[in-house]
């Protein structure tokens, strides 16, 4: 377990900022305890620095998890965003999309998200905008980047793909062994 | 009833046992009108019995009734057997054949009961709360939909959980703000529970040994939006070492599973008595290393619960009373528990410290879930005072002893060799090292003198 490096650090901001904006000021200057990004065999955990001291004494092999997940740095250095980090991206998302009832399980087996599936959208999301998906019950479900504008998913035909699927809950049932 | 089953019951002799062993198994229904008539000639055996046979013979035979009937081995169809009056054992093995009921735990980090509730029957499942009990608790009667894959589940609303893994939690009771330990934590039901009674303050240290079962503990605990938990995979045994000064410690021991023999039938032919022996040797190493592993001056917590998902009294009641015996400053105290079985104080011979009794068990022909043992300790400071006051006490009592016969003391060291050569033994033993063969015979109590 160690901090991150500038470079790291970087990676994962500007991922995060595509999904929650300046809202990201609000993950690192907390008003209730400090909390902060530890790397730990390639994953990125956030976490209050009272857990992460204790954290500490648990040896590097043996340290499985802290903290929540954010995602890990991939062998050729990018960073990925995980299902896990859904929690703080829902919590701050400037973008949203809420999805059907009939287009959660499509969208929980990891599909894409389709024009007909669509409830509800944030006005003026611009093309390539991280967005979190919720269903109608403002359940937060995953989160994906959105292939059209707002105002261009108007013209849409009801197949077309409105978002591009990143994660979804479902991973938990389907990639348990690959998240950890 | 001798009328009915078509001529009077007659015990088989031995050989007539011996017999049937070698001609393979008994009819069905044969077997099952012998236990029939056994459980009922053995709940009233001054009158019923049979002249000029004995009551063990026809224990024998509905215990070999019994392990054939159910398929048990007969080791564990004796032990379990012996925990219960006759026709109770009966009731026990007949409800280790039906499954227990499907339970869920409303995770009251992102949802509460009655929301949880409401969208699952609007999804085609129909349930109920578990009982007055728990308040978080679920009871699925059927549902159209798989329980373990809905969005619901997926977002972490719920956890699928049997009702007797509440309980531990439940007994525990964690604070707010305390740093809590769950030794053997894998698949997190308990972990997530706790956390969620924490409201997701102060710290859960979560460990497993069992480093494949970390990854299913870890997804869990991010399911359910548990943000601090600190999941390890330490062997249990190493943790004061690792960390230790935990306000609360919960130990879901590794047991022989006697308990949800419903959930995995392969226990009935698996387990021996070098199992059992084994098991709770490590129980017992566990209990002290959990121990060891709280704070005893935590203001607001000292508590240690000790559970285990199964039903002999050699890997619960013994190894809490071997705890107590070991650690002179924990104490047992009230569960918190309103219903359940009081633990047994005193078993087959063996007798236990007078408050095991307020250990818990759950069976379930009684209590509608799986077999489950709870205790909780209180672990407090470790003075000196109070073992002066026991020598104290102790002299005390030998002041008493001398006044009467006053001739009797001083050394006898001709007396004692024996006493001495014993303890060293031992003492070499414990040691690791390796004892010649005594040449003598062995004194008849040695563990006198080893205290001595």
């Amino acid at each position: 377990m160690r901090p991150l490096t500038e470079e790291e650090s970087k990676l994962v901001f500007a991922k995060l900022a595509n999904f929650i904006g300046k809202n990201l000021i609000q993950l690192i200057d907390r008003a209730d305890e400090p909390y902060c990004f530890r790397l730990q065999k390639d994953r990125v955990y956030y976490v209050s620095e009272s857990s992460m001291r204790l954290g500490i004494s648990v040896a590097r092999p043996n340290l499985v998890s802290l903290g929540t997940c954010f995602g890990k740095f991939t062998k050729s250095g990018k960073f990925k965003l995980q299902i896990t980090a859904l929690d703080y991206l829902a919590q701050y998302a400037k973008y949203k999309i809420w999805i059907k009832p009939n287009g959660e399980m499509p969208f929980l087996y990891g599909n894409h998200v389709l024009k007909a599936h669509l409830g509800r959208i944030t006005e003026d999301t611009p093309e390539h905008q991280g967005v979190v998906v919720y269903s109608m019950n403002d359940v937060p479900l995953g989160f994906g980047v959105t292939a059209r504008s707002t105002v261009d998913t108007r013209k849409l035909d009801p197949t077309a793909i409105i978002v591009f699927h990143q994660a979804d809950v479902g991973e938990y049932l389907r990639d348990e062994e690959a998240l950890f | 009833m001798e009328e009915e089953g078509g001529g009077a019951f007659e015990l088989p002799t031995a050989e007539e046992r011996e017999a049937e062993k070698k001609a393979g198994t008994g009819e069905v229904h044969v077997v099952q009108r012998r236990m029939r008539e056994c459980v009922r000639i053995l709940g009233n055996f001054g009158k019923l019995g049979a002249k000029g046979r004995s009551r063990s013979e026809y224990l024998e035979q509905l215990i070999a009734d019994i392990s054939n009937y159910y398929g048990y081995n007969e080791f564990l169809a004796e032990k379990l057997f012996m925990l219960f009056p006759v026709a109770e054992a009966i009731e026990f093995f007949e409800a280790n054949e039906s499954p227990r009921p499907v339970t869920i735990r409303t995770n009251t980090l992102r949802t509460r009961r009655r929301d949880l509730a409401q969208a699952l029957v609007n999804r085609g499942v129909n349930l109920e709360p578990i009982g007055k009990w728990t308040n978080v608790g679920l009871q699925v009667f059927e549902s159209s939909v798989p329980i373990g894959a809905t969005p619901e589940y997926l977002a972490g609303h719920y956890m699928l959980q049997a009702a007797s893994s509440f309980l531990p939690v439940i007994a525990l009771a964690p604070q707010r703000n305390e740093r809590v330990l769950d030794m053997a934590s894998a698949p997190g039901g308990k972990t997530t529970h706790i956390a969620a009674l924490m409201q997701n303050t102060g710290v859960v240290f979560a460990n497993d040994s069992n480093k494949a079962r970390t990854k299913s503990l870890t997804a869990n605990v991010h399911r359910l939006g548990c943000k601090n938990v600190v999941v390890c995979s330490h062997d249990g045994r190493e943790f004061p070492k690792v960390m230790g000064g935990f306000d609360r410690v919960l130990l879901d021991a590794p047991c022989s599973g006697t308990g949800v023999i419903s959930k995995d039938a392969s226990v009935k032919v698996n387990k021996s008595d070098r199992d059992f022996m084994l098991l709770s040797h490590l129980q017992k190493q566990l209990i002290l290393c959990a121990i060891d592993s709280i704070n005893p001056a935590s203001k607001t917590g000292g508590y240690f619960v000790y559970s285990t998902c199964s039903v002999t009294v050699d890997e619960n009641e013994a190894v809490v009373d071997y705890a107590l015996r070991k650690r002179p400053n924990v104490k047992l105290v009230d569960t918190g528990l309103e219903f359940g079985r009081e633990g047994f104080t005193s078993y087959r011979g063996k007798t236990f410290h007078s408050s095991v009794n307020l250990t818990r068990r759950f069976y379930p022909h009684v209590h509608n879930m799986d077999g489950f043992f709870v205790a909780k300790f209180k672990v407090e400071k470790a003075t000196k005072k109070s073992k002066s006051e026991k020598v104290e006490v102790k002299a005390g009592r030998k002041d008493v002893e001398m006044e009467v016969e006053e001739e009797d003391i001083g050394f006898d060291s001709d007396e004692d060799q024996k006493y001495i050569e014993e303890s060293k033994r031992k003492a070499l033993k414990a040691k690791g090292l390796r004892v010649r063969p005594r040449n003598q015979v062995p004194a008849p109590n040695s563990s006198v003198a080893a205290a001595a």
